[in-house]
């Protein structure tokens, strides 16, 4: 298994925001992480990628866990694409990219051709190469977002953990960027809202109710009427396409 | 967007600027062993200061010897470092709390530097055996240390920091005028208000030498820890995920800007401004990353505090004015125009 979760707990006073939740995920395998909004899937994510501490229970990444494991280690492996990050330092695009350089490089190693590289061929990935020099401030939502997704990928991750990655982006880069976490030869768990997508590009989804596992399983076995009226409190109409990961939700009205 | 940023050469555009910061140094500080009441010229200033260092054996008048060599030159070089280290901790301080009005000062440490300067002046604890500077060096570590408790050792996050230095610097400016008002004098009040506001007047070699070693030792360990630095732009949890270990950097360097700080104000003084500005000039012309930012930073530091020394004791015939108020009328033009110039395109 690349990531498993076992009994994760987590809360703050009075509350328990992730209540006894277990995972795991197969090499090269993208999940997708729904549920409604403070369901939480980001204090999960976070839990997952080690930038909190379970209260109890514990997680292994590529059969290490990571309590264990010195954060720049981890960081070599697992890359963290926020929900919301912001910065109010005049950076560039590229600036922002070459930070994902940060683990692998050492106290007083310079910038080096590989770097390079890695930099360039992942502002490719995400369409923004024609943007390097501009100053992050100036970027629209979604092209933010897409920067952020070029510095993970700038780490050279084998695991990548991404909160909403979607949200800003216009239809084409959110199938553009969904497709390529897909195809990366990495392990991903998304967390997302937009059902037909975590559909089309999920090769499975765990759904989260109230910081619990509710289901866990491929698109067509999770995603049920049944599942959709008690999670998400819809009422909605769930047609299988011809062919499998086609599985198409229709909301109604009432 | 800073003037370095399309240069992919950046290197060598940060070598030219150094080269060019040093030369300019070397003459301010040549001009500030030269300038003053009793004025030298600038050759007999080169024979003294190789004569200082052992150099050479030229053949000049004791008194100019003494006044370039014992006095200004010391001086000067204090004043370099001063801005130096100053506006190092500006530049780090505005990383780490992720705030662009952070200054050495935030932490408590001036306010702590001078209620333990006033508690030797006016209260004489001590006895004469602690000199001023000792007494704002431990006021300054005290004041530090109740930011560092209040914080949880600066881990509560940026915010929660700067208020936990704000309740600082409150309660130990309370303590310096409740001091200054129920057991000083007119007089005593009067030596700690300048004291208050900067003063290389009694400065020598040997806080030189005090000096040197914390600055550089101290930029030094910021150097190393530069690229965890920029790590922190997109706040803690980010810097976390690109394996920067927080906790710990946030200590550390908390604990060297105190550190230079302190040195600094139990030496001179607090001399605002220069921490606050020079850091966002030197951004503006090398960019926001700090490997190069620290040398900058450090570079235009030196040089504005030392011409704003050299301003201060030629401004008023026969009178010092206190490098605090100069380092302001000097600096708020120049720092206007960068503003101006750097304000964003609508
Ligand atoms: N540090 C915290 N203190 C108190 N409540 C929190 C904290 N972090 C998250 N929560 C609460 O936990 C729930 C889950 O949050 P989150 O994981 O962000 O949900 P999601 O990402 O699924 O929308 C929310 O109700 C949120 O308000
Ligand atoms: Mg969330």
């Amino acid at each position: 298994m690349s990531i498993s979760a076992h009994n994760l707990v987590w809360g703050v006073r009075h509350k328990t925001i992730v209540a006894d939740v277990s995972l795991s995920v197969a090499p090269g395998e993208t999940l997708g992480l729904i549920g409604p909004n403070g369901s939480g899937k980001s204090s999960l994510l976070r839990l997952l990628a080690g930038l909190k501490q379970p209260l109890s229970g514990r997680v292994e990444i590529l059969g290490q866990d990571i309590a264990r494991v010195p954060r720049r280690t981890l960081a070599r492996q697992v890359a963290f694409v926020q929900q919301n990050a912001a910065t109010d330092t005049n950076v560039s695009v590229r600036d922002v990219v070459r930070l994902g350089r940060t683990p692998h490089r050492s106290a007083l190693s310079g910038w080096s051709a590989a770097d390079e590289a890695v930099v360039s061929a992942a502002l490719e990935r995400v369409d923004m190469t024609g943007h390097r020099a501009q100053a992050w401030q100036t970027l629209s939502g979604g092209e933010r977002q897409r920067v952020h997704i070029a510095r993970a990928l700038a780490q050279s991750p084998q695991v990548m953990f991404l909160d909403e990655p979607t949200n800003h982006l216009d239809i084409h880069h959110q199938i553009e960027i969904l497709r390529m976490v897909r195809d990366l030869d990495l392990t991903s768990i998304v967390a997302l809202h937009d059902l037909n997508l975590a559909a089309m590009f999920c090769d499975r989804i765990v759904v989260l109710k109230a910081g619990a596992v509710v289901d866990c399983g491929t698109p067509d076995a999770v995603l049920t009427e049944t599942l959709l009226r008690d999670v998400f409190r819809v009422n909605a109409e769930v047609c299988a396409g011809p062919i499998p990961c086609q599985t198409h939700i229709r909301f109604k009205a009432a | 967007m800073s003037i370095a940023d399309d240069k992919e050469a950046g290197a060598g555009w940060l070598a030219i600027f150094l080269g060019l910061a040093l030369i300019v140094l070397a003459v301010a500080v040549a001009l500030a062993a030269a300038i003053g009441d009793y004025s030298i010229g600038v050759g007999t200033v080169f024979l003294a200061v190789t004569n200082g260092l052992g150099l050479t054996a030229a053949d000049i008048p004791p008194i100019e010897q003494s006044v370039v060599w014992d006095l200004r030159l010391s001086r000067a070089l204090v004043a370099a470092l001063a801005g130096a280290g100053l506006a190092i901790c500006g530049a780090i301080l505005q990383a780490l709390l992720r705030n662009a009005l952070a200054e050495p000062f935030v932490l408590g440490v001036s306010a702590g530097a001078s209620t333990g300067a006033v508690a030797v002046i006016v209260l004489g604890i001590g006895a004469g055996s602690v000199s001023l500077s000792m007494g704002a060096f431990a006021g300054a570590f005290a004041a530090f240390a109740m930011v560092a408790l209040l914080s949880n050792g600066a881990t509560s996050g940026p915010n929660h920091t700067i208020l936990a230095g704000v309740a600082a610097s409150q309660l130990f400016n309370a303590l310096t005028s409740y001091i200054v008002t129920t057991s000083g004098n007119a007089q005593q009040a009067r030596d700690v208000m300048f004291w208050l506001l900067g003063s290389f007047g009694g400065v020598r070699w040997p806080d030189f030498q005090l000096l040197v070693v914390v600055v550089f030792v101290g930029l030094a360990i910021c150097l190393l820890m530069s690229r965890s630095l920029d790590a922190f732009t997109f706040g803690d949890e980010d810097a976390a995920a690109l394996g920067v270990p927080v906790a710990r950097i946030r200590l550390i360097l908390f604990g060297v800007t105190a550190m230079i700080t302190a040195t600094i104000v139990s030496m001179v003084g607090t001399i605002g401004f220069v921490g606050l500005v020079v850091p966002h000039a030197a951004r503006y012309v090398v960019g926001p990353m700090h490997l190069r930012l620290l040398p900058a930073c450090a570079a235009v530091g030196a040089i504005f505090l030392v011409l704003a020394d050299i301003a201060s004791r030629v401004v008023a015939e026969q009178q010092t004015i206190p490098i605090g108020v100069v380092t302001a009328m000097v600096g708020v033009p120049f720092f206007a125009i960068i503003l101006y110039r750097a304000r964003p395109q609508q």
